[in-house]
Parts: structure tokens; C-alpha cells; sequence
């Protein structure tokens, strides 16, 4: 916003933490995406995500900061690492965890790099603000969400709690109705999903009214009995 | 602070999110990725709300709101993954094909597989290579001039690359 800019070859203190913590944060998200094992790509992932509240505390924003550990270091990793163990996908090193094209993407994304960094770099190389602090504390900023932004925040809410029940419903299986229909034309159209003996699967507790005699339903509506399919 | 540091981080950020979302196969691994994305566009929006000092604070309120879908795209993805893996068995996404044009079948003759799909499609006459453009792009990424071409010849190059590819993966699994 200043007309005289600092010079950048003498960066102040705050500015060498937020690059040092920066480029912890980069570098771990490239660990993301390159690691070979699944596990580790969730646990980086943290490391990216506290890095980058580093990055918001060194910015004022503190309350930002905290929630970032809050929800994404706590809430979003930790599902994460419970969809890693329920599509129980091998935990140690394996080999195919990347798509076929690789250097497609590695061009695709190193330009996008170039491109981004050049029209920033072009753009913002005058801007500079002071850094004072208080401006993102929790006060300021709940003050903030619930004078101005009450409206998208009630929406907000409405939409947390379609998310939730959404995700609910999508992962039952015992809900009646809806998907009699559906199974028999997911299960004669994939050709990879292996038939299953009736005899291995236990009744799931909240089904009764499905009629143990339709094989449609059997092949379809028992996701944790059938380990020993494949 | 100079601007440029934060925007400079958070457009390295995305374009490693950009890569991951390209070039991984685990769905898991896709959605990591994107958070990524969103994370190097939230960056973006603390680093200018402090350089603009927003009297509304809307780039950090913007930024709260986006941690929050984020959350629920999160819920709502794994469960989406937990049933396709409950249905299909797997999480790999060059293995989820069912909305794709019809695969040609492994090493057989690729003129019946044209002719079978110029047969297939609604208005041979009309050129319409979008949605099979969008739907093959995660295999094969030349595809929507290849597949025009394989529309007429019937010597698609992405078919024979395909099937290698397939081929390894069986060996692999």
C-alpha cells in the first residue's frame, strides 16, 4: 500500500519464518504426492497443513490459524486416515498408487507453476504491508462473522448439516427403499465385483425386510462380510 | 511483509495440488490433493485481507467458510469412496470406467470396436467429441484428436497404449 518499498534483498524476521515455514509447507505437500506409501501421504499432510497455520499466525490471522488446526490437522486428516483403513488399501509400500500419466501432469502442473508465479510475481512485486497485530484475533473477527456475515453463515450451517446427513445416508446400507432397484443393474454392469456365495454373509441387523432369497440383493448390500472375496 | 511471498507459496501450493489430482490413482489420495488446492486458495485469501486491512475482515471470514465446506466436501467424498468401494471393490479411479464409451475389448481387433462405436453413437454426422474427451482424459490425454481419428481409421494409437498399460497393472496386482 506504501509507495517506498522495503528492499527484498534484506528480509525482516517475519518475513524468514514465513518462507522457512512456507517451504516446509510446499515441500511436504510434494512428499503428498510423490510418497509411495498412504499412510504417510495423511501424516505429511498434517505436517502441511501445521506449517501452513504457521503461515497464518506469522499473517495475524490467529483465529484462522487455530481453526486450521482445529478442523484440518484434527477433523479432516483423521477421516483421512479412517478412509485409508476402511477401503482397507495396503498400508505398506506399494507401487501403484500413481496414474499412468505422470509426466502429463508433471507438465501440466509445472505450468501451471510457471504461469502463477510469473503473473504474481509481475503483479504484486510493489506490494508490502506492515504486519500489526490484533487485526485477525478472535474478537475482531466473531464480531465480523456475526454483524455482517450472519446471513452466509446460517447458510453455512444449513449447508454443514445437508453435508452431514448426506454422508450419513450415503453410508448405510440397511436403509429400505431405493435400493432394490438400484442393485441389480450395478451389479450385472460391473464385471470386476466378484460373485459371492450365499452361504458367507451374515444377516446385517437393521435389514429384515429384505427377502434372503434375492440374489441381487445379496451381492450388493453386505459391504463388510465379504473380505474374503478378493 | 512483502504480498509476493504469501501469493508466490500459495501458487506453488496449487500447482503441487494440480499434480496430485493428475497424477495419483487412489481416490483417497485425489481428495488430499484438493484440499491442498483449497488450502494454497486460502493463503491467498488471509495474505490479501491483511494487505488490503479489510475493515469486514471478509477475506478471513472467507477463509473460515472455506475450511467448512472443505470439511463437508470431505464427509460427503469418503462416503462417496466408502460406497464405491463397497460396490466396486476398489478405489482406483483409472479402474472406474462405467460412464465411459464402451472399452474396446483387450487385444481384439480394434476395426470392430470403431465400427461398433460409429454405430453407437446418436448423430454419426455430427462431430461430438466432448464427452468422451472428458471422460477418457484421465487414461490417455490426447485424446479428443485421436479419437476423432479413431472414428474413421480405426487404428486408434491410445488403444494399443491402453492395453500395455492394462497389461502391467495385471502383472502388478
Amino acid at each position: 500500500m506504501t509507495e517506498e518499498v522495503p528492499s527484498y534483498l534484506s528480509p525482516t524476521g517475519q518475513e524468514i519464518v514465513f518462507l522457512l515455514l512456507g517451504a516446509v509447507a510446499v515441500g511436504s505437500a510434494l512428499l503428498v504426492v510423490t510418497t509411495r506409501q498412504l499412510v504417510h501421504a495423511a501424516l505429511w499432510l498434517v505436517v502441511s497443513f501445521g506449517a501452513l497455520a504457521g503461515c497464518y499466525l506469522v499473517l495475524t490471522a490467529e483465529f484462522v490459524a487455530w481453526v486450521q488446526v482445529l478442523i484440518y490437522v484434527g477433523a479432516v486428516v483423521v477421516l483421512m486416515l479412517f478412509g485409508i483403513m476402511l477401503t482397507r488399501a495396503p498400508i505398506g509400500r506399494s507401487a501403484d498408487l500413481d496414474s499412468g500419466n505422470r509426466v502429463v501432469a508433471a507438465g501440466v502442473a509445472l505450468a501451471t507453476a510457471a504461469i502463477l508465479v510469473t503473473v504474481v510475481i509481475d503483479g504484486f512485486r510493489t506490494a508490502y504491508t506492515p504486519l500489526t497485530p490484533g487485526a485477525g484475533a478472535a474478537s475482531e473477527l466473531g464480531a465480523s462473522v456475526f454483524s455482517t456475515w450472519v446471513l452466509p453463515f446460517e447458510a453455512l450451517s444449513v449447508l454443514l448439516l445437508a453435508a452431514l446427513i448426506g454422508a450419513i445416508v450415503l453410508s448405510r446400507t440397511d436403509i429400505p427403499g431405493g435400493s432394490p432397484e438400484d442393485q441389480p443393474g450395478t451389479s450385472t454392469s460391473s464385471p470386476g465385483d466378484p460373485a459371492v456365495p450365499p452361504g458367507d454373509r451374515a444377516v446385517p441387523p437393521g435389514g429384515p425386510a429384505v427377502p434372503p432369497g434375492d440374489p441381487a440383493d445379496q451381492s450388493g448390500s453386505s459391504p463388510s462380510d465379504r473380505s474374503g472375496g478378493h | 511483509m512483502h504480498i509476493v511471498y504469501p501469493a508466490v507459496i500459495s501458487a506453488l501450493l496449487f500447482s503441487v495440488g494440480v499434480y496430485g489430482v493428475l497424477a495419483r490413482r487412489n481416490t483417497i489420495l485425489v481428495l488430499m490433493s484438493v484440499e491442498l488446492m483449497l488450502n494454497a486458495v486460502n493463503l491467498n485469501l488471509v495474505a490479501f485481507d491483511v494487505w488490503l486491512g479489510d475493515r469486514l475482515h471478509s477475506g478471513q471470514v472467507l477463509t473460515l467458510f472455506v475450511i467448512v465446506i472443505a470439511a463437508a466436501e470431505v464427509g460427503v467424498g469418503l462416503a462417496i469412496v466408502l460406497a464405491l468401494y463397497r460396490n466396486r471393490k476398489t478405489v482406483d479411479i483409472d479402474q472406474l470406467r462405467e460412464l465411459s464409451e464402451p472399452a474396446p475389448p483387450l487385444s481384439a481387433a480394434t476395426d470392430a470396436t470403431a465400427r461398433s462405436r460409429g454405430g453407437r453413437s446418436p448423430d454419426p454426422g455430427k462431430p461430438t467429441p466432448a464427452p468422451p474427451a472428458v471422460t477418457e482424459s484421465g487414461g490417455h490425454p490426447p485424446t479428443p484428436g485421436s479419437r476423432n481419428v479413431a472414428m474413421g481409421e480405426a487404428v486408434p494409437s491410445g488403444n494399443g497404449r491402453e492395453d500395455e498399460r492394462s497389461a502391467k497393472r495385471g502383472g502388478k496386482l
